[in-house]
């Protein structure tokens, strides 16, 4: 299964103020980083990827810290903080 | 830094001449565990490497022995290990996996009185059969047959030519004797000692798929350190090296291919050597210290008038089938000596079609007497 | 301007090769990331680093990182990195294979490894079973578990990983669980630039065959059970850390200076050559 490599036009401009990037499709469900985040800045979605899971989104309250816990807990490189284009 | 090659006239023994020889083709790794009667080859091993720049270790077990062999190889160092019949048995899985990663490397079995721990200081030939189906599955396997000490020196230069050509382990089953005794050695100028190295990659890394081979069925190999990024597995893999276990076409291309690199050049690699056999009636075919004995049971023979004549097999395998089944169609009866109960005999008996085939086999301390070679060829006649 | 979206460390793992094959949850994911990670920060040239694994779930990391690799025969891939590392020692070879592979049929060449000093690092993926061939009992599976191998509760005491690698010589040992992962990254990092024979044992959650077997809930039960039940402490004697379900301790055990093979190699070589001239 090829993962998505660009975000959707209709995605980019929310993507644009984000802080976390999801990888959608690579998403397994397994819970890490919602569940871990220390300030609980990440919720399940209700969109569904190609393997049936909801995968994450940050929360509309914007507390997430940027401490990268996210990406290091996650197994299946599905979600990393943005970094700032350089 | 000590010399490579060790030009002159020698007397040595053939352990000794069987790491002179895999130090002059360029081996410059050795991971070997003792036994008996092997073990000299480690020991000279141990004190030549390091002169030469060269890695020696001891390491555990066979197990972890050949293991760190191909490991080395695929560093792109030429390696070697050497051992018997009981560290053999612990080798044969990971000579599945040198076939199966198109590893060129060189393993010695220095055969002696088996089965199990049987008789260490003994000599035997029962290892032959083991060499070629020793570990599981479809494979080929080049394994060669030195019968003197001479040949020690040459036969392991020749292994590891074989096995860079090919890319594939090659065995180089002595027996007890040869390996032991000590005999006159002439070793040449190390310009005069052909060598040959592994195919390198000609295209860059992007483009290179490891497993991807040439017109003559045998991939360039590139080495770890050098940019390819490569990646090696004993599980069937596709020319990238991936691992596809679920696809038949991918098993049955693998498999087919990493055979028929032997076998479709077969006639390249095999050797032997053929002996007052252009008018024989009764042939013997011997191998390694048995074919000392044999080839003066052949001269007493033309002595007595019998038209004897010897076919000594150097390559046991891919096993020397064109040549066996010429001679058999030429002679009348085909004289089969062997340290062992019976295993080239019965490559001979398939080869030979009708022709028949006098087996004689000795177990024990001697080999054969020429006289019970002899023997053997009159009631053969 | 569209945004394209590339993982930081997607230029680690091997084209084509991701999504693996672990499961959902599954602790490996992390090692793998933690390991990239410990190699992007210190800046290493992935030309020069071998990453060498067995059989087993963990197994398959060589595939995936996109470094020179190998996949050895079951229990080998010590051995195999020995003899890498001897005949370049320029490279960084890099263990990466699990509790089964290292430390049962391979635990013989563990303990001579460790022993020499060799210098390579062994990173275990500990996840107490064999997960590849459906959850057998292994050299570290509790007490009383349960397994399809140990229908009736396990009767065999499992290892104390640390405590083996610092009694058979390893320089470094370290362990952590995978919820630890920033520490575990920092511990890689030490160990690859660190002479000798360096070990870390990275606890990780089987949350599909292990954690089934035993009902140890979901994945984030599993990880929430690796958080509360281990206490980080420096310099423990490793003796002293058998692993419980209620307790896991993790920190460094042991950081030692004592010269690695390869120095020990080629000081060999260079007086041997000497005494030729």
């Amino acid at each position: 299964m090829a993962s998505q490599k660009t975000l959707y036009p209709h995605e980019e401009k929310k993507a644009a103020k984000m802080k976390i990037m999801v990888i959608e499709d690579r998403c397994k469900g397994c819970g890490y980083c919602i569940e871990f985040c220390p300030v609980k800045a990440l919720e399940y979605s209700n969109k569904l990827n190609a393997r049936g899971v909801h995968p994450p989104k940050l929360k509309k309250n914007d507390i997430c810290t940027h401490c990268g816990l996210c990406e290091l807990l996650c197994p299946d490189f599905a979600i990393y903080l943005k970094r700032k284009e350089k | 830094m000590g010399r490579e090659v060790l030009t002159g006239i020698h007397f040595w023994q053939g352990d000794m001449a069987c790491a002179e020889g895999a130090i002059a083709a360029g081996c410059r790794f050795f991971a070997g565990y003792p036994i008996t009667p092997a073990t000299e080859i480690a020991e000279r091993m141990a004190q030549r490497l390091p002169e030469v720049g060269g890695v020696y270790i001891q390491m555990e077990d066979e197990l972890a022995s050949l293991a760190a062999v191909i490991g080395a190889s695929y560093a792109c160092v030429k390696s070697m290990t050497a051992t018997s019949g009981p560290g053999f048995s612990l080798m044969v899985e990971n000579i599945g996996l040198a076939f199966m990663t198109e590893t060129p490397c060189v393993i010695v079995n220095v055969m002696r009185g088996g089965p199990s721990t049987g008789q260490p200081t003994m000599p035997g030939q029962q290892d032959v059969m083991q060499a070629k189906w020793g570990s599981h599955g479809d494979y080929e396997i080049i394994a060669l047959s030195p019968s003197s000490v001479q040949e020690m020196f040459n036969l392991t230069v020749e292994a590891f030519n074989l096995s860079e050509a090919y890319r594939t382990p090659v065995i180089v089953l002595a027996d007890e004797i040869v390996a032991h005794m000590w005999e006159r050695v002439t070793i040449p100028a190390k310009k005069d000692i052909k060598i040959v190295n592994r195919k390198k990659p000609k295209v860059p890394p992007e483009k290179y798929k490891p497993f991807s081979p040439d017109k003559d069925l045998v991939p360039p190999m590139a080495c770890f350190g050098e940019g390819y990024r490569l990646y090696a597995t004993g599980l069937t893999h596709d020319e990238t090296g991936h691992p596809q276990t679920l696809s038949a076409e991918v098993q049955e291309k693998l498999v087919q291919r990493l055979c028929d690199k032997i076998r479709k050049n077969a006639d390249r690699i095999v050797k032997v050597e053929e002996i007052m056999l252009e008018d024989a009636q009764v042939a013997v075919v011997a191998y390694g210290i048995t074919s000392r004995g044999a080839l003066s049971a052949v001269r007493k023979a033309r002595e007595q008038g019998i038209k004897a004549g010897l076919l000594r097999l150097i390559t046991l395998w891919p096993f020397p089938d064109q040549q066996i089944s010429q001679i058999a169609e030429q002679v009348d009866a085909i004289v089969v000596p062997e340290m062992n109960y019976g295993q080239i005999v019965r490559e001979v008996e398939r080869a030979a079609k009708e022709t028949p085939v006098f087996f004689l086999p000795k177990l024990g301390e001697e080999p054969h007497k020429p006289s019970e070679v002899l023997d053997v060829i009159r009631r053969a006649r | 301007m569209s945004v394209k979206l590339e993982h930081p460390r997607q230029s680690f793992l091997r084209e084509g090769m991701i999504p693996h094959i672990w499961c959902k949850g599954c602790g490996n994911g992390i090692i793998l990331n933690c390991f990239v990670k410990a190699l992007d920060e210190l800046n290493i040239d992935l030309n020069k680093v071998v990453v060498v694994s067995g059989i087993g779930c963990i197994g398959r990391i060589s595939g995936y990182t996109n470094t020179d690799s190998f996949h050895t025969t079951h229990g080998r891939p010590i051995a195999f990195a020995t003899g890498v590392k001897l005949a370049k020692p320029e490279l960084k070879v890099v263990v990466i294979s699990g509790d089964g592979d290292l430390f049962a049929i391979g635990g013989n060449h563990f303990i001579h490894a460790a022993r020499r000093n060799m210098d390579i690092q062994v990173i275990c993926a500990n996840n107490f079973t064999y997960g590849m061939t459906g959850g057998q009992h292994g050299p570290t599976t509790p007490l009383e578990a349960l397994a399809p191998t140990t229908p009736h509760g396990n009767i065999e005491h499992p290892f104390n990983l640390v405590h083996l690698a610092a009694g058979s010589g390893a320089v470094y040992v370290a362990r952590w669980t995978v919820f630890h992962a920033q520490r575990l990254i920092e511990s890689i990092k030490k160990a690859l630039q660190k002479e000798g024979f360096s070990f870390i044992e990275a606890i990780t959650p089987c949350t599909e065959i292990y954690g089934q077997y035993n009902k140890m809930g979901t994945a984030v039960d599993m990880m929430r059970w690796l958080k509360e039940s281990s206490e980080v402490r420096y310099h423990y004697d490793p003796v002293k850390a058998e692993i419980t379900p209620s307790k896991i301790i993790v920190g460094e055990f042991v950081d030692i200076e004592k010269p690695g093979y390869t120095r020990l190699l080629q000081e060999m070589i260079a007086k041997v050559q000497r005494k030729r001239k």
